[in-house]
């Protein structure tokens, strides 16, 4: 893994907390990973895991009562004459005019729900237009001629038809196409996916991903894949990010991560896979027990309760923190400390 | 559409057919009829009718006849647009409605316009600033606004403004001697400037109403992910909100144009005694008691047909507004 190129976006000890009257739910609680440009950064773990809340942290939509309490999200930008600067998104107010800038044009989502993320109240062009207009200096004509070709690059049939129809005139698939039709608009440098194939069948899921590596070869996005799918990161990541109740537990190369598995979640993850290969009636591997309540969280490392290589006195007490492990992956476990 | 369109016509026809029906009913259901009333009317003052005067008033107004024979001429008067005799005016019902139908039209309305323009950006203010003191403000607000019923609003406000500001002529909907005068540009003049009182104190309580219906659908639709896909594209907030969400949490807020007409006009009846207005509140009043099937007939009938009109207005700006209701339609036929 030659990491010789700069990250295009790096997030550092990020902590996203939500305050609400039972208490302090912390979402996403000292994540730190890097996004290199054209590559895709494969961000997984179970169900609030804090992986949607970074995503829209990056972005600073996070929902209300949600703020990001420290860190930094730095994005490196081009400033035309070989050098960069660095521009820390964390600091910007969400919705002062240089973050609505960035947002959607630099960096772009798109969700898991292609069903309810379009207002069925406007066409699909509408909103469309509404995003390249938003960006760029362009007329009403033009930007409409540049959401048609949009939707012909996503490969949608008829665009200049399907324009002006209404997202609950599409099926799931050409949905989740034009959302990315939307999310590309405006060229952004990097593209956060949201768990994107969730909501389709197997088949559309396939079609979508093919899609979305399609357009990183062509225009060389960097893509920050959203999913609890162990599948879809092996088709699609170049790198991972194992999260657990808001932290990172383990991150490297896509290949160690699946054939040198260092922390006992990532183990556990891999091993509750199904697969083709395994005998008939075999019981499918667990993880035991389940996500501890956000208002008690444990202390120490956050997965010692159901650990099986727990260490009393040591994992109950106190937290780990990443170490390098090997040449390019981290790992945030005591069975690991020097 | 257009067959969508006729279907919801012809149902509002069959709905104010239902509605003479009912109507006719509910007016004959009391014991007694227009002459035991008038007779009862007439020996609280000493006055003594002989029993073949009362036959002979009966028949007269074909009282003595079958119900369904008594329905069949009224729906006959009716369908001929002649409604009547008012039986306690001996006159002929229109001649006593007057121009207090139209009257009753125009203050409802303003009570209407009262409660959109008010309930509309308090809703959205309370909807996004949630639990904010603003927010708590207008909630304490409109449950009080909900609470005290509207004619005892409306005496307060005679008290208070007789009394601390000296005011002596805050109800009525005219000026003293403009009422007699014949319609023109100076008596509609005189009458919008009568009209923001009766309308705030009829439409306070359904203010309060719609605004609570206003916040609740916009706190739903302000969680929905379209509104996160508008800001992810970098929309700034207000333009997301006013775009998005407050847009579809318009759909039931324009439903209310169906239901609230009656409502107003029904609840408006005691605020006109109060405040002496020429609507045909007091009349209904007044008729009910009396017994008087032509003008309670009428007048009922009357908003009746309102109501179906006020719903199929909203019917048609709900297609208008939301492509859902356009399109469902298209894939039904």
């Amino acid at each position: 893994m030659q990491q010789t190129s700069q990250p295009i976006l790096s997030v550092r000890n990020l902590k996203t907390y939500f305050h609400q009257d039972e208490g302090i739910v912390r979402a996403v609680d000292g994540a730190s990973f890097d996004i290199y440009p054209g590559r895709t950064l494969g961000i997984v773990g179970e169900s609030g895991c804090g992986k949607s809340v970074t995503a829209r942290s990056i972005l600073q939509i996070v929902d209300k009562g949600g703020r990001i309490e420290d860190g930094e999200i730095l994005l490196r930008r081009a400033t035309g004459n070989g050098q960069n600067d660095i521009l820390d998104l964390a600091k910007l107010k969400p919705d002062s005019r240089q973050a609505r800038a960035i947002r959607g044009s630099e960096i772009a989502l798109i969700f898991q729900e292609p069903m309810t993320s379009f207002s069925p109240f406007h066409t699909v062009g509408n909103q469309i237009i509404e995003a390249i207009r938003l960006h760029k200096p362009v007329s009403r004509t033009e930007a409409r001629q540049e959401a048609i070709e949009l939707l012909r690059m996503v490969g949608i049939p008829r665009p200049d038809r399907r324009i002006d129809e209404y997202s609950f005139q599409l099926s799931g698939g050409l949905r989740q196409r034009v959302m990315i039709a939307m999310a590309l608009s405006s060229d952004p440098k990097v593209l956060i996916a949201d768990e994107p194939t969730t909501a389709l069948d197997v088949t559309t899921q396939a079609q979508v991903l093919e899609l979305l590596q399609q357009l990183q070869e062509e225009k060389g996005l960097s893509i920050i894949l959203i999913t609890h799918d162990m599948g879809v990161i092996a088709e699609m990541a170049d790198d991972v990010v194992v999260m657990y109740l808001g932290r990172v537990v383990e991150q490297g190369p896509v290949d160690e991560i699946f054939h040198a598995p260092k922390h006992p979640y990532t183990r556990m993850l891999l091993r509750s896979i199904p697969s083709i290969l395994a005998r008939p009636r075999t019981k499918l591997a667990t993880i035991a027990g389940s996500i501890p309540h956000p208002y008690n969280r444990p202390a120490g490392c956050p997965f010692h309760p159901r650990c099986p290589e727990f260490m009393p006195g040591k994992c109950d007490v106190l937290e780990p923190e990443l170490v390098r492990q090997g040449e390019n992956q981290e790992v945030s476990c005591f069975l690991y400390e020097e | 559409m257009v067959s969508y369109i006729i279907r919801r016509f012809l149902a509002g026809l069959l709905t104010i057919w239902a509605a003479t029906v009912i109507t006719f009913v509910v007016i004959q259901l009391p014991p007694g009829d227009f002459v035991t009333s008038y007779i009862a009317n007439l020996q609280s003052s000493g006055t003594v009718i002989r029993a073949e005067e009362a036959e002979a008033l009966r028949q007269q107004y074909g009282l003595d006849r079958p119900m369904y024979v008594q329905y069949a001429k009224w729906m006959g008067l009716m369908l001929k647009g002649n409604f009547g005799m008012a039986m306690e005016y001996n006159r002929p019902v229109r001649e006593v409605i007057g121009d207090r139908m139209a009257i009753t039209v125009v203050v409802s309305l303003a009570a209407v316009a009262f409660i959109w323009v008010l309930a509309l950006p308090i809703g959205v203010y309370s909807a996004v600033r949630q639990y904010s003191l603003g927010d708590y403000f207008f909630t304490f607000l409109s449950f009080a606004g909900i609470a005290i019923p509207n004619f005892m609003l409306a005496l307060v406000l005679l008290y208070v403004s007789f009394k601390y500001f000296d005011v002596q002529n805050i109800g009525g909907l005219f000026s003293p001697g403009m009422a007699l005068e014949p319609w023109g540009w100076p008596k509609v003049w005189d009458m919008i400037k009568h009209l923001p009182i009766p309308a705030v104190i009829i439409g306070m309580a359904g203010m309060a109403e719609v605004v609570r219906i206003m916040r609740a659908n916009l706190l739903d639709e302000l969680r929905k992910p379209y509104v996160v896909t508008a800001r992810a594209k970098g929309l700034a907030e207000t333009r997301v909100i006013a775009k998005y969400p407050v847009r579809a949490a318009l759909n039931p807020f324009i439903s209310t144009i169906g239901y609230i007409f009656p409502f107003l006009v029904s609840g408006s009846i005691i605020v006109s005694l109060v405040l002496s207005l020429p609507t045909v509140g007091p009349l209904l009043y007044k008729a009910l008691i009396a017994q008087d099937l032509f003008l309670s007939g009428t007048i009922l009938l009357l908003l009746a047909i309102l109501t179906v009109i006020g719903t199929f207005i909203s019917d048609l700006l709900l297609m208008w507004i939301d492509p859902r209701i356009r399109f469902g339609m298209e894939g039904s036929n």
